[in-house]
């Protein structure tokens, strides 16, 4: 039991937990930052992997930016709204038994899985091995990344915008 | 040499996948379906960092695809709360089995 196992088990054990625990809790707004205690274990989780590159990236992107723009749609939609109604109970048995099938079949597969060998070297100059890996082999589908984001923000907009002739004529 | 093997990450990936499942299939509220569909990524996420550091020929591919993965998960969930709230503001409901506007 050394300290690299000890970290592992403490940051898995708050991932599960505040995964678990966004399930259970009856806020809305309490589930995101639950969610929030999982994003930032799964940092801590890419750092012992070696991608330090990924650990930041994870922590401005999901604990930032994704965790305040769910908090903008709860805040725009119906914030005070609780789990009121619970899932009727054979429907979650159905669910629940399903995931426990597929949990089973593929804990066999990989529960003793190894490939005996481990990258020693990935995380010396982490981000500049990504930065040129990523513009020499990848460039294309980098490219593609800026397209599909544009793509992406100008949907929003048009989507997200309101639509003032036809709320006009709704009001009248 | 790293002494947490691979099988636990996979392991603990694979429960927050089956977390994050669980969310999506039984939650009412659309932002909650939407906030797991966030962790099975991140779920899916770490089995790609994991086996570019411990699979057969590890290199940093696995890192570049995870980038790759949360591009296009933000980009999801941009696009996924525009809907939402286009929604909201037409039926005055965040709730996915009140979401029937397509059977008629």
């Amino acid at each position: 039991m050394n300290g690299e196992l000890i970290l592992f088990f403490v940051l898995a054990l708050v991932a599960i937990g505040s995964g678990v625990l966004m399930l259970n809790l009856t806020k809305v707004v309490h589930m995101v930052i639950a969610l929030v205690f999982t994003f930032l274990s799964i940092a801590g989780l890419y750092i012992m992997l070696s991608a330090e590159f990924l650990a930041f990236v994870q922590i401005l992107i999901y604990s930032g930016a994704i965790t305040i723009i769910m908090l903008f749609g709860i805040m725009l939609t119906r914030h005070d709204d609780r789990a009121e109604k619970k899932v009727s109970l054979p429907k979650s048995i159905i669910v629940l038994s399903g995931i426990a099938v597929f949990f089973v079949i593929m804990f066999l597969q990989i529960n003793d899985l190894s490939f005996g060998e481990q990258a020693a070297e990935l995380h010396v100059d982490n981000a500049e091995k990504i930065g040129i890996e990523l513009y020499s082999k990848y460039i294309i589908p980098f490219e593609l990344t800026s397209v599909l984001l544009l793509v992406a923000l100008v949907g929003a907009i048009v989507l997200a915008k309101r639509d003032d002739e036809k709320e006009a004529e709704d009001n009248e | 040499m790293s002494s947490v093997p691979l099988s636990v990450y996979l392991v603990l990936a694979l429960i927050l996948f089956c977390i994050g499942l669980y969310g999506a299939l039984t939650k009412r509220n659309a932002v909650i379906v939407l906030i797991s569909i966030e962790l099975m990524l991140n779920a899916v996420n770490i089995n790609l960092v994991a086996f570019a550091k411990f699979g057969i020929n590890p290199n940093i591919t696995g890192q570049i695809f995870a980038l790759f993965t949360i591009t296009v998960a933000a980009a999801e969930a941009a696009v996924g709360l525009a809907i939402l709230i286009a929604l909201y503001r037409n039926r005055k409901t965040v709730n996915v089995d009140e979401m029937n506007i397509l059977k008629r």
